[in-house]
């Protein structure tokens, strides 16, 4: 288990190095300079311009570039933003955690629905239910996240006046839960349309082929109370493939937070994102790609390390 | 009718007409929401390309975020362009970068998987690394940041999108490719001495292409879905140039959210539907390509 969790984590490296590369270098191919955007200055002289790139260190070639701010990177230095001349580390930390609650939020509500309804999908196959959902799957696959949310802000904030149109807390100074979770509701709502589809797919396909397996015949054959053999020894079982599941939808799930928390002004890394790329601010952009190539990679290693504790089957040597 | 062609008398000749792709077709033609979603496709198709309206056509009468009418079966937009020609002008944009992004997807990801499965060793490793650093980052972050730098157009767009989607062909074709090697028909071409190449064209992709068609089709919703975003964003399509996204990008004000629905409903609508068309389209084509799903 050590080791393995060694070469995993070793080949971490390689892939964070050729992300990080491939956004450095595609933002340096970019014919807009942030130097154009800082020195909005009409007074501003060439020398002026010169002498502001080099102290910015943008006069050297890309990869060298690329390898200072990897070398700075290392030492815990992100650099400073271009558009507040904040900390980037500062800035990007701030906006973590209500990615983590959205994001976190909606992978929640998305398993409340899609286990049951994945479940009895997969106890009656071709009957109504299994149809209905996936209908929904279906449907929810295909509809654009910002479409969604027009719709529910169209129909919970325009038409009905029940849940607020953006912001994390209202401007009261005040911050309660309540009023958090009010703010929380349609955004993941809108992320968790777009992702449900799957594990309803996911789990009323694990579900069948639990169903099949040799401990559900033996359940049912001691007259085990047929609920006990859907929950205790089909549901339990069946459940641990979505956790892979949830895994590989990280990144989709991150993608999407981009649209959404721009929509409703939700003040997370996909919203801090868009803001940055619009004012070229590659610190920014630089830091962000970061943290959420990171969170990817770590996120599908803990996935799989805590999948050999639900699965004592499985074993990595 | 030449003597030839007539029927001969017997089983035989039904037996002889049943080949793999009758049965594909028969399988589709009998799943009713992938002939449904084909419909629908073949209808956008036709309207895109074989309308022309001018969008900038005005009429005094309705005026600026005038509501359906006669003359304008959904309305006009702020500007007083006519929102149905936009939403027309915008499936094209739409439905272009989507199946030319898809090809260009099929394009790199094809040659790349059959590689790897072929040659497996060293290149099907490195590939296959590459392939899993692109699907760990979130694609959407890394269109949009390139999509950005490069400078936002139906070109970029098209590239970008078609660029980022290949590791899903090239997982797909090296999975396929690694089965199908091991068969004994390329093991016999191996040991009449065929050429790597002939017997990849040959005797491999044939046999592993299948799959790849499925992917092709998902990878066209995807490609959509990616468009529309990043326009909706005002980072893809840019205006006048109509995508669908751009149109609802264009209608983000809440006076037009609650007020004038028939400028942001429409083309997202139109979204929906195209996409969930082409996913069913996918859908039947996956289980009728398969030939073990009973006729």
């Amino acid at each position: 288990m050590g080791k393995y969790l060694l070469k995993r984590l070793l080949t971490v490296i390689p892939v964070f190095l050729g992300i990080t590369m491939l956004v450095y270098f595609m933002s340096s191919l970019a014919p807009g300079s942030p130097i154009e955007l800082l020195m909005a200055d009409p007074f501003a002289t060439a020398a002026d311009i010169e002498k502001k790139r080099h102290e910015l260190g943008l006069d050297q070639p890309v990869a060298v570039q690329y390898l200072l701010w990897l070398k700075e990177l290392l030492r815990g230095n992100f650099g400073i933003s271009y558009r507040t001349y904040g900390s980037v580390l500062e800035l990007v930390s701030s906006r973590i955690g209500p990615t983590l609650i959205l994001t976190g939020f909606t992978t929640l509500l998305s398993l409340c629905v899609a286990i049951p309804l994945g479940t009895v999908a997969a106890y009656k196959p071709y009957s109504l239910w299994d149809y209905a959902s996936s209908g929904l799957s279906f449907a929810g696959a295909a509809t654009p996240n910002f479409f969604a949310a027009m719709l529910l802000i169209y129909l919970f904030s325009i038409r009905l006046g029940l849940l607020p149109t953006g912001g994390m807390y209202d401007t009261s100074g005040v911050h309660t839960w309540g009023m958090l979770l009010r703010h929380l509701i349609m955004p993941a709502l809108v992320l968790s349309i777009q992702q449900v589809g799957s594990f309803i797919r996911h789990m009323r396909g694990s579900m069948i082929e639990v169903l099949n397996e040799d401990y559900i015949r033996t359940a049912r054959a001691k007259g085990l109370w047929e609920n006990a053999v859907l929950i205790r020894h089909g549901l339990r079982n069946a459940l641990i493939p979505i956790l892979t599941q949830i895994g590989m939808n990280i990144p989709f799930l991150i993608g999407g937070a981009v649209v959404t928390e721009q929509i409703f002004g939700w003040p997370g890394l996909g919203s801090l994102m868009v803001t940055s790329i619009q004012a070229r601010d590659y610190p920014v952009i630089m830091g962000i790609t970061v943290f959420v190539s990171l969170a990817v990679l770590l996120g599908n290693i803990v996935v799989d390390v805590l999948y050999t504790f639900l699965d004592p089957r499985i074993r990595y040597d | 009718m030449s003597p030839a062609a007539a029927p001969i008398p017997g089983a035989v000749t039904k037996e002889r007409k049943r080949s793999y792709w009758h049965d594909v077709f028969k399988r589709f033609s009998r799943h009713k929401l992938a002939m449904a979603g084909l419909a629908v496709i073949a209808l956008e198709l036709v309207l895109v390309l074989a309308l022309h309206l001018d969008p900038y056509s005005m009429n005094t009468d309705s005026g600026f975020g005038a509501p359906p009418s006669a003359a304008h079966p959904l309305g006009t937009d702020e500007v007083g362009r006519d929102v149905f020609a936009r939403i027309v002008y915008g499936g094209r944009t739409s439905l272009f970068v989507g199946l030319v992004s898809a090809l260009v997807s099929l394009a790199i990801g094809v040659p790349l998987g059959l590689l790897a499965g072929y040659y497996k060793g060293v290149p099907g490793v490195m590939v296959m690394r590459l392939a899993d650093i692109f699907m760990s980052v979130p694609s959407m972050i890394l269109v949009l940041v390139l999509v950005s730098m490069i400078g936002p157009s139906i070109q970029s767009v098209t590239i970008v999108i078609g660029v980022m989607g290949w590791p899903q062909f090239a997982r797909q074709l090296y999975g396929s490719v690694l089965a199908v090697r091991e068969k004994d028909y390329v093991q016999a071409a191996v040991a009449i001495g065929e050429k790597s190449w002939r017997i990849i064209l040959k005797y491999i992709l044939p046999n592993a292409f299948a799959p790849v068609i499925i992917t092709f089709t998902f990878s066209i919703a995807s490609a959509i879905l990616q468009e529309s975003s990043l326009s909706f964003l005002g980072m893809g399509v840019q205006l006048p140039q109509a995508s669908w996204g751009n149109i609802m990008y264009a209608a983000q004000s809440i006076t037009v959210l609650s007020q004038r629905p028939w400028l942001w409903v429409p083309p997202g609508l139109a979204l929906l539907i195209t996409v969930l068309s082409i996913n069913f389209f996918g859908d039947g084509l996956r289980d009728a390509l398969d030939p073990k799903t009973k006729l």
